[in-house]
């Protein structure tokens, strides 16, 4: 399939930014964090920017996206309606804990309600980091995509790019701490959970190239409806068209062994090492932090360039796929 | 709306032969001609006659190659690919706007251009690259049976069919309705052995296509037989044809 661009910079930033409302609005629904001006409005500013920057995004993919709007109306059928739907209603909780927040004597800094937007903007987040990768996941014509992994897939890696954020923020806020551990910015249980999410998305993402390795898809033969050995002969046309631009995407799949160790050094090796490095070495978590969050969202972004890149759509049958 | 109608009792769709497809792609051609400058068109082009042409075509002619088997031998199949009008085709749900909808009526699937908003998602949902996007217009564009000539009464009723089955010179594209099991469309496909393509992925195409006709055994037309036609018994010819044969052999 051919990475478009305005695609991958969507669901790398809104998935950063949800991650990062996500991680947020747990800290607000649980009451644990956060607890100073700082650690509410940059989180909240911040995530809300990363979203908005993606949803703008993925508007330069339309071709007539002036009638975006339209996109509202099929949430009964479509997954890419359903997004839309819940990336704007996404949006409330976050301006209604703004709106509490800047304005206490009406709120009156009421725990239980910021608790319960919270808790609603992590639901929020999370319905619409699946949706996203539901668009992609029930599209049975795309093998690399309709299979199991793609939705938990998305999830973690909006939590672990979330994370990053988050730890860079807090890093550099607490960038001249007095005691050393508070220079590391995050407490130890988030940052556990980041090396957690870390982790997870090493296995997930291995388990998936297994699986995308080893499996086959539907046959040229099942394409045309001829018996025996059938191969591609001629095109219809010699130049391209928008079948083979669109979905006849070859040139990852020859580089392919290569990026995807890129993709899981830069996203999963490194900005784990960073977290350790800090923990070790707390008076450079200033430098440590900002740098996990550069390379690991380079890393997502090889990752999810290839996540397009390698998957081979069932229309390449008739261009001279044996299988897809 | 993208929800899918109750399945209609009338099922309109093509059956296409190949087995009589000489793949000249007049079919190709009269559609580009008809939809060019019918109610769905038009079908622009980029660099239309400069070194890379491209633009929207709603059937595109494929050769696919098949090799011997038991006693059948080698050919090449010509393959008009177009979209097959699915039953419960995915490039409608996926629509997030209500522009790509199958027809409660006749089943025919149609994008309504003046809602689409170009986001290509039907095009990566359809297994059978039948919807091409115009870069020009920024808007899906697919088949449309010729909606606009099989209902147009400005027509003589014989006229009333898709271009392409009009243009075509060897009668391999027939048109009817494949939902009455008594049309001659239908009969056509039990009589032959009309398949569904890609029935794994469970669309259930309206369309068939009727399989190439075995051929007849003991016809040597796969056997090349070039070499052994080139070795001479001498014994076998005239005297005259003998002495040439020695003599242009020295």
């Amino acid at each position: 399939m051919h990475p478009a661009l305005s695609v991958i910079f969507f669901t790398t930033l809104s998935g950063a930014g949800y991650g990062l409302l996500f991680l947020f609005g747990v800290g607000i629904a649980s009451g644990l964090w956060p607890q100073l001006p700082y650690e509410v409005i940059m989180p909240m500013t911040i995530g809300f920017c990363l979203v908005s920057l993606g949803l703008t995004a993925s508007l330069s993919h339309l071709g007539q996206a002036q009638r975006a709007w339209r996109a509202f109306s099929q949430w009964r059928t479509s997954w890419l309606s359903r997004e839309g739907v819940a990336s704007v209603v996404s949006f409330l909780p976050v301006f209604a804990l703004a709106w509490l927040y800047f304005t206490p004597q009406i709120g009156g800094r009421s725990p239980l309600a910021q608790r319960v937007l919270g808790a609603l903007l992590v639901l929020c987040c999370v319905v619409t980091v699946y949706c996203t990768a539901r668009i992609y996941s029930s599209l049975k014509t795309i093998r690399a995509w309709h299979n199991v992994f793609v939705a938990p897939g998305y999830l973690l890696l909006a939590v672990y790019s979330g994370g990053l954020w988050l730890w860079a923020l807090a890093a550099w806020y607490y960038r001249n701490a007095a005691s050393g551990l508070d220079r590391l910015g995050l407490p130890p249980l988030l940052l556990g959970a980041i090396l957690l999410a870390a982790l997870l998305a090493t296995v997930l993402k291995l388990a998936y190239w297994r699986m995308v390795d080893h499996d086959q898809g539907p046959s040229v033969a099942s394409a045309t409806g001829l018996t025996g050995e059938v191969r591609a002969f001629e095109a219809p046309h010699t130049e391209e068209n928008y079948i083979t631009r669109e979905m006849g995407f070859v040139v990852a799949r020859r580089h392919a062994g290569r990026l995807r160790i890129v993709a899981m050094v830069a996203a999963f090796l490194l900005p784990p090492t960073c977290i350790v490095l800090a923990v070790l070495f707390p008076a450079l978590t200033w430098l440590l932090a900002p740098l996990a969050l550069l390379v690991g969202s380079l890393g997502i972004f090889v990752e999810r360039w290839l996540f397009f890149a390698e998957a081979r759509h069932v229309v390449t049958l008739y261009y001279g796929a044996q299988r897809a | 709306m993208t929800s899918l109608p109750a399945p209609s009792a009338t099922k309109l769709g093509l059956v296409i032969d190949l087995d009589t497809c000489v793949g000249c792609h007049a079919c190709a051609v009269a559609c580009k001609e008809w939809n060019d400058g019918g109610d769905f068109g038009p079908l622009p082009d980029t660099d239309a006659y400069g070194k890379h042409p491209i633009g929207v075509w709603f059937n595109r002619i494929h050769s696919f190659e098949v090799q011997a088997q038991d006693s059948q031998p080698a050919m090449t199949v010509n393959f008009p690919r177009s979209c097959l009008h699915c039953e419960t085709p995915d490039c409608v749900t996926v629509c997030p706007t209500g522009a790509s909808y199958k027809r409660a009526e006749d089943g025919i699937v149609l994008v309504d251009a003046d809602k689409c908003i170009g986001c290509k998602l039907c095009s990566w949902a359809c297994p059978y690259g039948a919807r091409e996007y115009s870069e020009q217009r920024g808007v899906m564009q697919k088949c449309t049976l010729c909606v606009d000539r099989i209902y147009n009464e400005s027509f003589d009723p014989v006229d009333r069919q898709p271009a392409c089955v009009m243009a075509c010179p060897t009668r391999a594209r027939h048109f009817g309705d494949l939902g009455d099991p008594d049309s001659a469309v239908s009969q056509l496909v039990a009589a032959r052995g009309g398949v569904d393509l890609l029935p794994e992925l469970g669309y259930r195409p309206v369309n068939k296509y009727l399989p190439p006709r075995p051929r007849r055994a003991g016809t040597p037309c796969g056997t090349p037989k070039a070499a052994s036609a080139e070795a001479v018994d001498p014994a076998a010819l005239s005297p005259l044809l003998r002495w040439v044969d020695k003599l242009l052999s020295r």
